[in-house]
């Protein structure tokens, strides 16, 4: 494997769990929710996932319990602002705070064990083209289903009439509930999701990224997925086009410390988020297209009127 | 889309002893009301008379407390708009609910039954739209609509069900004169079909045009049935207010004085993809003069107030003068301070905030141009209650604002009561030169009639004064100018006594060609 190779698949490690993470934000987002437990979830997601991996043996087993695990911690935070109409900022903070206290206990007992690695799996004739087979084809579960996340999300925000109800109620919760649809309903729906998605990017790093537990492990992940929602303008190709940029950035820039280039490694440090930042600013410099992708009723409370 | 039949001579609903209460008020009590097959029947009211709530329960959006709704004979209960669309009631709402974000054809998918795919609903609908005289591109996204068009799709979308009952809340209030012709023509084609409609309004004239039987609500009672026709304006309006309105006397052709207020080519560029720019806005306002801007909603009224007031200043000063001064880059206090007083639109969160008292609302308004009256420290600026509560006190007696307690937080006014209030508060300062929008908007006619009067005397007085209004009623009651804004430009100005209502209604739509069906289409094409 040359050398490129290698620095390209660690780029497509590194952008996975942010891909998945932001895609779950965004429909949580679409349907006018914003949960900025993310990061928790996402550490939950990991320590479940491990922690389930070392139990059975079987890192399949820890992947469905890591999105488990999200969806259900999520859950908490759906009860509290759907049903009892907490504020959904400070709520989102609280189960980011509460998640990376609890994924420490749970995880524990398993702290400088070594895990089991997912492994990858070859698509049959697709992974022998030379170049793109390894890289694309001969990767892991995770990767795999991100990719399907992102043509799938886009075709159910788009193209389905689920989809047109969740942005219908993104965009305007009270007219959508004149309509008959169900928003408190179709909220936790996307909640859930959005937990869901955060539980399986934690699942991908502690069992593919760096197969061992970690506290605090998800280290900042789940805040820059946030972010990444807000500057891909709430699409799922430019967030998979975010998330590229910034592992891309991010790899590059520790390739760059490694070979000891004469800039200071906090400038460094630093690239990924002002890549970013500016490539999505640039592309969402048309801001009809912005303000008609944004969720006007994003963080509103709604309480039906009965 | 005929299958609209007749059942028998029974009316297609009926209403019996409808009640709805919110906690200890009663918005509706015991309401009986019978809708006949293929008749238009207007439902008339006050605003807070219990209109909207009465077709919020036909429509299930509201659950009633007590009573029944039968339709076509049999007992029915309607738990949701969906239940209420499935036996074939649609509903045109007053406030659109539609989704600003989504496309026309999107927007009429939601409210359809599933299983019909997007491209079939855009076809169907620009074929209804067709049909029936209201052009529409399925494409478009809602943002970059009019208010007419908007109404269109919200027409469209309810007649895709084929409803036998059409109920519309307020439809022509905002709506041009030409466009209200268009739409009356709409609901002549819908009653030949047979299909009833509710039309609620509290505007007379069209319902004695248009309307088969009318029932009149006030206080949530139905204090009379009649056929309007019958009945003269000051009949009906005698039903809805339960006592005769104070006729406003206008100001006149008094004596005129110097240019107050003066706007030179203000040209503000659109502050989002969905505001209007101001293009080469001229008018002046005299001593004396009350100048009313009249205009379908969204063609830059928000804007012009923003720039006249100060709430977005302008880059050039000489844009903008008050008093003969240059102020277009003044803030709002500033421009206060040299004798202006502004009145925005929307009650709550705009002009008050509702969860404040009304003395804090006071201050929050006149905190620097009475700072040495309301504020004491120095530079401290504590606010004086106790002057602050007299003054507030002072301009409820003055305006005649009914209230619960001393000095209660202003969201639990009635609209018409915070209106009066927060008009008031300008007027008691007899400021030179007033911009007031909206100034009657959702307003009971006693309320109105009221704040109307006050506007014309202080103009009597010898104040320039601005109204911005959609309600042309208002404008001929209080107007001695009259100009017309349509997409941001601002037609001359006309003495009120030489325009007719015709007139304005070419004015406002007229000026860019939007009143021929192809330019329309062009127009919706834009986006």
């Amino acid at each position: 494997m040359g050398m490129i190779e290698a620095i390209l698949l660690t780029v497509i490690t590194a952008a996975t769990p942010l891909v998945i993470a932001s895609l779950g934000e965004l429909v949580t987002e679409r349907a006018g929710v914003l949960n900025l437990g993310v990061e928790g979830m996402m550490i939950m997601g990991a320590a479940i996932a491990f922690a389930a991996t070392q139990m059975t043996g079987s890192p399949y087993v820890g992947v469905v319990a890591g999105i488990a695990g999200g969806a259900l911690f999520s859950l908490l935070f759906g009860f509290l602002t759907l049903t009892l109409v907490a504020n959904q900022v400070a709520t989102g903070l609280a189960l980011t705070i509460l998640g990376l206290g609890v994924s420490g206990q749970i995880g524990e007992p398993y702290a400088g064990m070594s895990g089991v690695k997912l492994q990858p799996i070859a698509i049959p004739l697709l992974a022998d083209i030379p170049f793109l087979g390894p890289l694309l084809f001969r990767q892991d579960l995770i990767f795999y289903l991100s990719i399907m996340l992102v043509i799938g999300i886009n075709w159910f925000l788009f193209s389905s009439r689920a989809g047109l109800k969740l942005r219908a109620i993104g965009d305007n919760h009270a007219s959508a509930h004149a309509l008959g649809i169900h928003v408190i309903r179709t909220r936790y729906l996307a909640v859930m999701f959005g937990g869901a998605c955060a539980g399986l990017a934690g699942a991908q790093l502690s069992l593919v990224y760096t197969p061992q537990w970690v506290e605090t492990m998800s280290a900042g992940r789940g805040w820059i997925a946030l972010a990444l929602v807000v500057f891909a303008s709430w699409r799922p190709w430019r967030v998979l086009a975010g998330g590229y940029l910034f592992g891309a950035v991010s790899i590059s820039q520790l390739h760059a410390q490694a070979f000891g280039i004469g800039i200071p490694p906090q400038f460094l440090s630093s690239l990924p988020y002002v890549a970013t930042v500016v490539v999505l600013i640039l592309i969402s410099h048309n801001r009809r297209v912005t303000l008609i992708n944004t969720p006007a009723s994003l963080g509103k409370p709604f309480v039906p009127d009965r | 889309m005929s299958d609209v039949e007749a059942s028998g001579d029974g009316p297609l609903l009926a209403v019996r002893s409808l009640t709805k209460l919110f906690g200890s008020f009663t918005a509706c009590n015991a309401i009986d009301l019978d809708i006949r097959p293929g008749e238009i029947h207007a439902l008339l009211g006050e605003n807070g008379a219990g209109k909207s709530t009465l077709v919020k329960m036909l429509f299930g959006v509201l659950a009633p407390t007590s009573g029944e709704i039968l339709w076509k004979g049999e007992p029915v209960r309607i738990a949701s708009p969906a239940a209420a669309r499935r036996i074939g009631i649609g509903m045109v709402f007053q406030h659109f609910s539609l989704f600003e974000a989504l496309t026309v054809a999107e927007n009429i998918a939601l409210s359809l039954p599933p299983g019909i795919s997007l491209s079939k609903v855009a076809e169907e609908a620009s074929r209804l739209s067709r049909l029936y005289g209201l052009p529409l591109d399925p494409n478009a996204h809602v943002a970059d609509l009019s208010v007419g068009e908007r109404q269109r799709i919200e027409i469209v979308r309810a007649l895709l069900q084929n409803p036998e009952l059409i109920i519309l809340d307020e439809p022509t209030s905002v709506l041009t004169p030409q466009e209200a012709d268009r739409l009356f023509e709409t609901l002549a084609k819908l009653k030949a079909e047979g299909r009833s409609v509710l039309y609620i309004s509290h505007r007379l004239e069209e319902v004695q045009r248009i309307c088969d039987r009318a029932t009149v609500l006030r206080h949530g009672k139905v204090t009379g049935a009649c056929d309007p026709r019958k009945e003269t304006p000051a009949s009906l309006a005698r039903m809805m207010v339960g006592s005769d309105v104070a006729a406003v006397s206008a100001a006149g052709t008094g004596a005129r004085g110097d240019v107050l207020l003066e706007a030179r080519h203000l040209t503000v560029p659109a502050r989002s993809p969905f505001a209007v720019a101001l293009k080469d806005v001229c008018l002046k306002v005299r001593a004396g003069e009350v100048l009313a801007i009249a205009g379908v909603a969204g063609n830059g009224q928000s804007e012009l107030f923003d720039a006249l007031s100060g709430e977005y200043p302008v880059s050039d000063p000489a844009m903008v003068s008050i008093r003969g001064r240059p102020a277009g880059n003044l803030g709002i206090s500033a421009r206060r301070l040299i004798g202006a007083g502004f009145v925005p639109e929307e009650r709550h969160g705009h002009a008050a905030v509702p969860a404040l008292p009304l003395s804090d609302n006071l201050v929050l308004a006149r905190n620097q141009s009475d700072r040495k009256t309301f504020l004491g420290g120095g530079a401290l600026g504590i606010i004086r209650q106790a002057v602050v509560r007299l003054a507030s006190k002072r301009i409820a007696e003055t305006m005649d604002v009914r209230k619960s307690g001393d000095n209660p937080a202003a969201g639990s006014l009635s609209g018409g009561n915070l209106q009066k209030f927060i008009v008031g508060r300008e007027l008691d300062r007899q400021p030179s030169v007033l911009v007031v929008n909206q100034p009657t908007w959702g307003v009971d006619a006693g309320a109105a009639s009221r704040i109307r009067q006050a506007l014309v005397d202080l103009a009597r007085s010898g104040s320039a004064v601005l109204v911005i209004s959609q309600d042309l009623d208002e404008i001929f009651e209080v107007a001695t100018e009259i100009a017309v804004i349509s997409e941001g430009r601002l037609s001359d100005t006309y003495p009120a006594q030489s325009l007719t209502r015709e007139k304005i209604g070419l004015l406002m739509g007229g000026m860019h060609g939007e009143t021929d069906e192809s330019a329309e289409v062009a127009h919706a094409h834009r986006a």
